[in-house]
Parts: structure tokens; sequence; C-alpha cells
């Protein structure tokens, strides 16, 4: 069965008078342990796509089940439950909060899942170790490079043991090599299993996912295998990834 | 709990790093706090003072005294009439609830003892009198009914007196003093009981048997005429009515017509006490108004750092939202950090009003009484605050779209 499934989705927002059309009918199925990436111009609705992906945000028509949950009829509190147990966010500006350790960044969907904070530390520093940043989990963000800044933000998304990694322009912030060494990393966890979702607008990202979806006006206008996979360097970690 | 736990230790780092911020938010509160505390003190202070001073006239008392009025109209003041007798008062007694009844008549004159002198009141009194006014002894003991049938020349003397006729480890029992040349017998020596609510010492003054007053030292107009009626109830609700059958027994006695004066005044002790209470009534209610307005100013205080605090957070809330915080989650964060705000500044202000009234206590030497009452109900109300205006700030941080918060700049 597919981790995913969608079925003309439709989403349509309200600015003052006009009604805008962000998606206008997008089914889409990606199965477990797939590296999918979704591309577009700006204002193609691969956001849009993404934040209901995300449940961060529900269709206005068309389903959405998730590991066989329908998402379309979800309250804003089991949405949330969703988000924090079956997804993993990467955001292109990091999303670190500041002035907070990064293990206690990774921490926080722990916290909200109401661990008790031994067992977060522990599942905390475990995948900072999962990302090479075992030595920086007393640092706040404004200490850290940004592709480390990226890391702990990886392993925030992964400290919960997602089936889903969903990542909105995760290079968008970095100069080439850090870019090369996120995509290293996010390969290197779909090879273990977990089901990766890329955003971005960059052809030079995209060419690391084995299918791309182009998007244009709220629709799909191509599903198709990418052929020559990208190999990335993988980063040395020191948990045996 | 551990959630809550965490959050009000997250509360804190927070706060922690805006300190001044955090410090000006509290000083509404701490000022309001630590005013009303330092207020209640000092007025609880005062209150106790002139309670003990009622208490000091004895407990339900219930006065009489003859006049204003004699029967040719001339109004004479208190006491100016012979009106009231022992008879009336033996007839008193007889009054359901009332459970001593004595009475008294006074004369200043000067008491001498070997070669000191001194001016005081004396009092011709019946034991029912020492009874009612709630008077011991220190040492020896009070003259006996006896004494008052045979006109004993036996004498009480209060602490004053004491103080101006003996001189220091000197032992008044048994010694003689005089009083208008008559040597009297000092039975027992009285407590003190300081100041009444007129700033009189109740302590200048002697005790001697009420017939032997009439009879020996006074002299009198009209035998068995007395200069005030004492009488105390069982309870203080039983008061009213009891002065009610006083002025209905002695009109009734004095044949008083129908819309003729009484010839007597009845004071009721209570009367006294509830011009006291309605000064401390008042007193209640303007700090009750000077504490809603503090406390008003400091939670707007801490309603509009909070709500700065949750535009320059937006992208934080974002932030949790999407790993996974429920709504009363974040409603939560806030809301502690409101009441972390509020309650740390109402036990800054409560620390500070304690210390105020140490100080009124101290320097200006005023009574002050710090009830843990108070303390505990500012202490509340702080948090109660804290709440109150936390709850609008923190609803609209938990309402935030996540999407919308998480592209905030």
């Amino acid at each position: 069965m597919s981790l995913i499934i969608c079925r003309a989705l439709v989403k349509t927002y309200r600015m003052g008078e006009m009604e805008v059309h962000a998606l206008r009918g997008v089914s889409l199925k990606i199965d477990a342990g797939e590296l999918v990436a979704v591309m577009g111009a700006s204002g193609s609705g691969k956001s849009t796509l993404m934040n209901i992906l995300g449940c961060l945000d529900i269709p206005t028509r068309g389903t959405y089940a998730l590991d066989g949950i329908d998402i379309s009829t979800l309250s804003g509190g089991r949405l949330a439950e969703i988000r924090n147990s079956k997804i993993g966010f990467v955001f292109q500006s990091f999303n670190l909060i500041a002035r907070t350790t990064a293990r206690e960044n990774v921490q926080l969907p722990l916290f909200y899942r109401g661990l008790p904070s031994r067992e977060q530390k522990a599942l905390a520093l475990r995948a900072l170790a999962r990302v090479g940043l075992a030595d920086r989990e007393r640092h706040h963000p404004a200490q850290l490079s940004g592709g480390q800044q990226q890391r702990v933000a990886i392993a925030r998304a992964l400290v919960t043991n997602p089936p889903i990694i969903l990542a909105d322009e995760p290079t968008g912030n970095l100069d080439s090599q850090a870019s090369q060494e996120i995509m290293g990393t996010l390969t290197a966890l779909n090879a273990e299993g977990i089901t990766i979702i890329l955003v971005t607008h960059e052809p030079d990202v995209a060419r690391y996912a084995r299918r791309i979806i182009m998007m244009k006006d709220g629709v799909i206008l191509s599903d198709r295998r990418n052929e020559g996979v990208a190999v990335a360097q993988t980063v040395p970690s020191e948990a045996g990834v | 709990m551990n959630f809550l736990l965490m959050t009000v230790l997250v509360a804190f780092r927070v706060l922690g790093r805006h300190r001044l911020r955090s410090v000006l938010t509290m000083l509404g509160i701490i000022i309001g706090v630590g005013a009303v505390i330092a207020m209640v003190s000092i007025g609880e202070g005062a209150k106790a003072a002139v309670q003990a001073q009622i208490a000091s006239f004895g407990t339900n008392v219930i006065t009489i005294l003859p006049g204003a009025t004699t029967t040719t109209g001339v109004r004479t003041g208190h006491g100016g009439a012979v009106t009231l007798t022992i008879s009336d008062m033996e007839e008193l007694k007889k009054i359901p609830g009332v459970t001593d009844v004595g009475w008294a008549r006074r004369d200043v004159t000067q008491v001498v003892h070997e070669n000191k002198n001194w001016f005081t009141t004396i009092n011709g009194v019946t034991t029912g009198y020492l009874v009612i006014r709630g008077w011991s002894t220190v040492s020896g003991d009070f003259f006996t009914p006896t004494d008052n049938d045979t006109a004993a020349k036996v004498v009480l003397i209060g602490n004053t007196v004491i103080e101006n006729l003996f001189g220091p480890g000197e032992d008044p029992v048994g010694a003689t003093i005089r009083i208008k040349n008559i040597p009297f017998k000092v039975v027992g020596t009285l407590i003190a009981k300081g100041y009444d609510t007129r700033g009189s010492d109740q302590d200048d003054v002697v005790f001697i048997p009420f017939n032997t007053a009439e009879r020996k030292v006074m002299g009198t107009k009209f035998l068995g005429s007395i200069g005030a009626g004492f009488m105390s109830a069982e309870s203080p609700e039983q008061m009213s009515q009891i002065v009610e059958e006083i002025k209905r027994i002695l009109r009734q006695r004095h044949k008083l017509r129908s819309g003729q004066d009484d010839d007597f005044t009845v004071r009721n002790q209570l009367d006294i006490a509830k011009v006291q209470e309605g000064t401390s009534e008042s007193m209640k209610l303007l700090l009750l108004a000077v504490a809603s307005i503090s406390l008003l100013v400091g939670g707007i205080g801490i309603m509009n750092i909070l709500l700065v605090s949750v535009t320059e957070r937006t992208r934080e809330i974002g932030i949790r939202m999407a790993v996974g915080a429920k709504r009363r989650h974040i409603l939560l964060q806030f809301l502690v950090e409101a009441v972390v705000l509020s309650t740390l500044g109402g036990l800054i202000g409560i620390g500070m009003g304690v210390a105020g009234a140490n100080v009124a206590s101290n320097i200006a030497g005023w009574p002050t009484i710090i009830s843990s009452e108070i303390l505990v109900i500012a202490f509340g109300f702080s948090a109660l605050v804290g709440v109150f205006f936390g709850l609008y700030p923190a609803n609209k941080a938990s309402r935030l779209n996540p999407i919308e918060a998480l592209r905030y700049e």
C-alpha cells in the first residue's frame, strides 16, 4: 500500500474579493522508501501541496490518506499529533529556536510527545550523532554554520523516527559545499528506508531524487522517473549511518 | 505534570533573557502588592490597638447614666440629676440575659501616703462593677460585698497611683493611705489597663466600696443615688434587646409620660465598637480600591509585554506547531509565562510590603500586624492577575496559523 495517497486535491484561498486556486486537482501516490522531488516555479502550488502533505493545512476538496489515515477530516489537535509522529520537517531557513541549544531544539518534538526528559535527551543525542553533530549539542544556532544548523534541523526531523521527511528547499540558504553535504545526509537517510519528499526549484537538488514531479498552476505537469540519479558524497557520521 | 514543570522552566528561561523587561513588567504588581501589604499591616495593627482599648472597658458592657434632664427642664449634663438609684439597678438586674450589675460614684480628690500625695479619681464602686469592667488584682484581693455593706475603709489602687504614692519595690498591700484625711487600708493592687479610647489613663484611679464613698467620703444629697450604673450581658447579640428593656423599665419606674424625654442615658459598648468597625470598613474599601487599580495596571502591563512577546516569537510558535505542539500547549506556555511574571511580582511585592511594615513599626513606632492570611490572598490575587491578563495573548498565540507563523519575518 502506498504511504501517501492524494485524490483530486483542491485548495482555494480567499484573498479579499479574489479567490486563489492554489491546487486545482492533484492526484498522487508515493510509496514508502521513495525519494521524490516536487519542482515548479513559485506560484505553481508546490508549497501548498507541501503544507497539505505535511498536515499543516487541509485541502478544500479531495482526500489525503497518510499511512492509511484520512487526513482531510481531522481536527487541529489530531493534525498536530500526526505531524509529531509521522512527519519530520526540514525548512529552507532552518527554523531552529534561537538561544536554545542544538540538543534542546532536537528534543522539541519529544517534549510535545510528553516523554520523560531523560529519554528526550538520550534520543536527541542519538539523532544529533546520526547527522554527525554529537559534539555540538550545547551550541546555540548562532554558533553553528548554515550547514550545521540545517543538520540540527534534520536531527530534529529524525528524532521521532517518522516514516516521512518533508524538506522544503533544504539547501536554499546554503553554499554548494554545504548543499552537497545536506543532500548526502538526506539520501543516506532515504537509503535507511525513510521516505523523503523534497520541494525545490533547483534542478541541481532535484537530480538526487529518483522521481521528479513537476507542477504548474496548481496541477501536476509531469511525474517521471529520474534516470540519472546523482550520487551524493556522504557525510561521515559517528553513529555509523 | 512533567510538561507543566518543563513549561515553567522554559518560562523562567525566556523571562531571564529579558531581565530588565521582566522586572519593569512586574513593577506594577510589585508596587501594588507591596503597598497593600504595608497598608493592611499598619491598618490591622491600628485596629488591634483600638480593639484592645475597647476590650479594656470590659466585655458586653452597658452603661446607664442619670440625667441629662431634670423635672424642671434644666439640662444639666450627664450625672447632673439624681435620677438613678440603687433600687433602679436592683430592678434592672432581673432582666433576662444580664449577668452582672454594678454601680459607681466618682470624685476627684487627693490621696496621701506618708509624705507623698497625688490627685486622682476616687471611685466608690460595688464588686459587681469591678467584675463588669474586667478589673483584676495583681496582689491582694477585691473588697467583698460585706466590706460594702459595712462601709469598710478599704481601698484598691491603680497602677499610676501606686507609681506616684509608693517607692519602687514597696508593696502597697496592707499599707494605709489617707483619702480626705480618712485612713484606708490597701487590700489590693490592680492590673494596668493603659489608656482608654478617649485617651484618659484608666490606671489613675482608686476604688473604695460604694457605701463607704457615699457615707464617709463624698456624702450625698439623696441616699441611694448613683453616679453611673453598669451591666454586662451574656452575649453581644442580647445587648440591644437588654438596652430596650432597661429603657422601658426605667421610664416606668421614673413615671415618665410618653413624649417626655428620658431622664437617663443608656450606652451600649457595641455602639462604640461599631463606630470603630465603620472606620476600618471604609479603610478596607479604600485599600481594596488601591489594590484593584494597581493590580489592574500591573495586569495590563503583563498583557502588553506578552502581546509583544507573541509577535516577536511568531516564528517560534510556528516551529513548535510544526513539530507537534497543540493549541493547548502554546496556550499553556504563554499563560505560564504570564503567571510566572505576576506571581514573581507578587512575591517581590510581598517581600517589599513586609519590609515596609517593619520599617513603619521600627522607625515610626506604629503597631503593625502582618497576617499570613493577607500574604496568601496577595499571592493568590497576583497569580489570578497573571491568568486573567495572560489569557488573551496566550489565546492569540495559540490561534496562529502554523503556515503563516512559519513564514513570519
